[in-house]
């Protein structure tokens, strides 16, 4: 029982950092909001889980039922969800802005025109 | 399965398909919540999680319009740190008491206040809704302002280009 009772953290910690190799290894801005989705939604169980409790129900008050899971974490991760739906336009709003600047959405080629430009400021 | 889909995002190269999965993981996200008997939060992730924010995702990639990503070589040195890092965060976790533990100390302070007299102070059954809006209005107070300053923000960076594009026009 001890071991099959961290599993809900297991899957959480393995979202976890399947969500921070996509920020980190993938070069795309798009792909790397998607990752930092992913990443988002391993926090909302990590907080989700904890607050269940088996034979309880869902936290609205009624005469049939006496166990309720935890309804705090519904609570701050409701707000952690509509932050994350914020947080995720404010970055596509970016992202569109980087392709028009630079002409590209790809880590690797802004970086390389960022340095290109450096080179050519320290030449003039 | 949401391994699997999860998975399947990191390796697609299509950014389409990738939105697409993303949207698939959200509804498995949402009812991954209603088994954990978090219903609220479960309707909010298919609507926004899978909704919402499938739209926009879609909409930035019409503006970017980059459909297929270039592979990238050398994937190793991140997938090790993500390896050692869940690998650190699971040996955390052993700390941590285990699944539906009522002992835990999430269920110990106050929650019970909640529960017991969230019906006789607000009236609302459904004691989630008695804390967002009566116990932590403040919290979504804060949140309001968080979502608006994010769509000021948007506003603000997609406004600037189109003036900018018509100053282009211009000349």
């Amino acid at each position: 029982m001890s071991a099959f009772g961290h599993f809900s953290y297991w899957i959480t910690m393995f979202l976890l950092a399947a969500g921070l190799y996509i920020v980190i290894a993938r070069g795309h801005l798009v792909k790397k909001l998607v990752g930092l989705s992913i990443f988002q939604t391993s926090v909302y169980l990590l907080y989700i889980a904890p607050g269940k409790l088996v034979g309880g129900t869902a936290p609205i008050i009624s005469d049939k039922f006496t166990v309720y899971s935890n309804p705090l974490p519904h609570v701050l991760i409701l707000t952690a969800i509509v932050v994350g739906i914020a947080t995720l336009a404010l970055g596509l709003a970016l992202v569109v802005r980087i392709r028009e600047a630079y002409g590209s959405a790809e880590e690797d080629e802004i970086l390389a025109q960022d340095e290109r430009a450096a080179r050519d400021a320290r030449a003039t | 399965m949401m391994a699997v889909v999860t998975v399947a995002i990191a390796v697609q190269g299509n950014l389409f398909a990738v939105v697409v999965l993303g949207s698939i993981y959200s509804f498995l996200m949402a009812t991954a919540l209603v088994a954990l008997d978090a219903v609220d939060v479960a309707m909010t992730e298919a609507s926004v999680g899978a909704g919402i924010s499938t739209v926009l995702l879609l909409g930035a990639l019409h503006l970017v319009r980059g459909e297929e990503q270039k592979p990238r070589g050398r994937p190793w040195l991140p997938l090790a740190a993500s390896v050692v890092m869940a690998g650190v965060l699971v040996y955390g976790t052993f700390g941590l008491p285990g699944f539906s533990d009522a002992g835990a100390p999430i269920h110990q302070h106050v929650v019970p206040r909640y529960l017991n007299d969230a019906v006789r102070e607000t009236g609302v059954p459904n004691v989630v809704t008695a804390v967002l809006a009566s116990y932590r209005g403040y919290d979504t107070l804060g949140e309001t302002t968080v979502v608006f300053t994010a769509g000021a923000g948007v506003i603000a960076l997609l406004r600037r280009r189109r003036r900018d594009r018509r100053d282009g026009d211009v000349r």
